[in-house]
């Protein structure tokens, strides 16, 4: 796959001739990033720090959990953007080396408009462009996250971000899986206690006694107990 | 995965419609067929989960097939399209603004875009003039006809699309309210955001789609080649089932249902999803109509048979538009996206096209009946330079 689609974009960069001022390179634009840090440590070293996080999230929270993983990894430039208004000026304007952007943004499609010619700075690189890590390319759909990465940077450096940035928009998922049950179990519970309150009024039961009512007809019906108890709510509002 | 079952994405747009009447009007279950419809939010993020396996099939612009099975601006994985989910259903919309701005210095009809085009020049060298910022139009993708038929109209004015206006991509759901902050003047979207636009009292449709081209392949049901040769007959069960469904939807005592199923997966009033479906738009405020029959065409017309003279015009506009340069290589491969054959296997042989549809089996606007054996004709026509049409930046 690789093989075939870079022919095809140096294709474009020796044909765009004219304006090779903004010529997007691969190698070129490798160059430049390296003269930005000069001196440069050995790949994988103290250079990774100065290597230009864009994350592109709507969920603060998220956003705000990777910019944490990214930080504490030793990268230092993360800048977070949560409004699309204007958002490839401002990547532009932050000129990123790696983009990070959640897969249900819709402002993905936006970011595709870097690949024009006539319009790129640095020419980013979509994470697809290079399938050779078909299962790492998996896992990062999965947790539903893509990534941008300016072209010249080695691949091993960019697995570490995304690696990361997986871990994390698991982590979140799994935050955000155990929030919605914690809810569900609560609005569970609050059912459960007014379908009892009404068992007591109306069989003159005992808590005990209606909560044992509740959950011996759920055994009986197989059905979970708040199932049962929101039956006997829809009952009471029809009795009325 | 059984044969028969199949994960299919898609964006919620109106020319969606066969796929959605296929699925949830029974067609497909008919065919044996069992179909989850995936809503994706983004085109990039349709292209990546078919290219990748997650999809089996998609909802594609016609033009990422094509891209794509080149590999341009991105990674290359072909895909072939036995079946074209409709022609047309784009409209160019402005801001009642800009629509006035036009309509103060058109020599003639507006509603024709030769004297629309040449109405937007004269805008764009008054702001020159006076050093106001370019125009700005929004459009949904890169590969797109949207941004095709934005740039062509213009360009037939003498407007350069990459010099003299500034070309931007919205999604979709963002182009009513990018209109309304003022951050475009203008868009080219799919149904049924030209609608919403309208109804909002903040845009006013200027053309629609098929006033610019005749014919013009807008969305396809596209799948891996990969996946085309290991399942023929899952595919050809496919092509059956959107067929009936693309014929039923054009029926206008289905209308109803058929409106109801599509906005119920759109999240829209069925009599927002009628106005597409019956080419009835309102296309200002005031409640004034426009009528054209091609504005979305599902099932008639031969809008669902793949046709290769659609792809080679798609390459023509990359080419054009500097996404890629011109290779006989490329447009052969171009033109094998799009695949007759299967589509004729699994239908039969397709009827004849009436004698109102266009020879050259595009009828663009302006410029010269397209012969796709001859791509570099197409384009050394657009480089000549007519009065009050400059040299195009991106065509040498």
């Amino acid at each position: 796959m690789t093989g075939t689609s870079k022919p095809s974009l140096r294709d474009h960069r020796s044909r765009a001739g004219g304006t090779a001022a903004e010529s997007f390179d691969l190698t070129e634009t490798r160059k430049g990033s390296d003269s930005s840090s000069p001196g440069s440590q050995p790949q994988g070293g103290q250079r990774d720090s100065t290597l230009k996080i864009v994350i592109v999230d709507e969920s603060p929270i998220r956003a705000a959990i990777l910019e944490d993983g990214l930080r504490e990894a030793g990268f230092t430039q993360v800048q977070r953007i949560a409004e699309t208004h204007n958002l490839l000026a401002r990547v532009y304007a932050i000129d990123p080396d790696v983009i990070l952007i959640d897969l249900e943004s819709p402002s993905r499609d936006m970011l595709e408009q870097m690949f024009q010619m006539s319009r790129a700075v640095k020419r980013p690189v979509a994470m697809f462009v290079d399938q050779s890590d078909s299962a790492s390319i998996q896992a990062a759909v999965d947790a539903g996250v893509s990534a941008y990465i300016v072209g010249g940077l080695k691949k091993e450096r960019i697995t570490s971000i995304l690696d990361l940035c997986i871990s994390r928009f698991n982590a979140f998922a799994r935050l955000q899986g155990e929030l919605d049950q914690a809810k569900d179990a609560l609005a569970d519970r609050k059912v459960i206690d007014r379908a009892k309150a009404v068992l007591m009024k109306v069989k003159k039961m005992s808590e005990e006694e209606a909560y044992a009512m509740l959950r011996k007809t759920a055994m009986n019906e197989n059905k979970k107990i708040a199932e049962i108890a929101q039956s006997v709510l829809t009952a009471a509002e029809m009795f009325k | 995965m059984s044969a028969g079952k199949l994960r299919i994405g898609y964006i919620p747009l109106v020319d969606a419609a066969a796929l959605i009447v296929a699925v949830d009007l029974g067609f497909t279950a008919a065919e044996n067929l069992d179909i989850e419809l995936v809503r994706e939010v983004s085109w990039s993020n349709v292209r990546d989960k078919l290219n990748i396996g997650l999809f089996d099939a998609a909802h594609l612009l016609a033009p990422v097939s094509v891209s794509s099975s080149l590999g341009i601006g991105h990674v290359r994985v072909p895909i072939v399209v036995p079946f074209n989910l409709g022609l047309n259903g784009n409209a160019i919309t402005l801001s009642p603004r800009l629509y006035s701005a036009l309509s103060g210095l058109a020599d003639g009809d507006i509603a024709d875009p030769k004297v629309s085009a040449l109405a937007l020049a004269r805008v764009v060298a008054e702001r020159k003039t006076r050093n106001a910022e370019p125009l700005t139009f929004g459009m949904t993708f890169p590969f797109s006809h949207h941004n095709y038929q934005l740039r062509y109209w213009m360009a037939a004015g003498g407007v350069d699309p990459d010099e003299d206006v500034r070309l931007v991509v919205l999604p979709p759901p963002y182009m009513v309210e990018s209109l309304t902050s003022g951050h475009v003047d203008g868009f080219c979207v799919g149904a049924p955001w030209n609608s919403v636009a309208v109804d909002a009292g903040i845009g006013r449709i200027l053309h629609f789609g098929c006033e610019i081209q005749a014919r013009m392949t807008e969305k396809v049901f596209g799948v891996r080649e990969s996946w085309a040769i290991e399942h023929p007959d899952t595919l050809a069960a496919m092509i059956r089932a959107l067929s009936a469904a693309a014929n039923f939807a054009e029926a206008p005592e289905n209308l109803a249902a058929v409106s109801t199923a599509i906005a119920g997966r759109l999240g829209v009033t069925p009599e927002l999803v009628g106005r597409a479906l019956t080419g009835n738009m309102k296309v200002a405020a005031d409640g004034h109509l426009r009528l054209n029959g091609r504005y979305l065409n599902i099932g008639k017309n031969g809008a669902a048979r793949p046709d290769p003279v659609q792809a080679a015009w798609i390459y023509a506009q990359i080419v054009r538009w500097g996404q890629a340069p011109l290779a006989d290589e490329s447009l052969k491969l171009a033109q094998a996206v799009f695949r007759p054959d299967l589509f004729d296997a699994a239908v039969g042989a397709p009827q004849p096209l009436g004698p109102d549809e266009p020879g050259d089996g595009i009828g663009a606007f302006i410029g010269p009946a397209f012969n796709p054996a001859d791509i570099a004709g197409h384009l050394m026509y657009w480089r000549i330079k007519h009065p009050g049409r400059p040299r195009l930046s991106l065509v040498r």
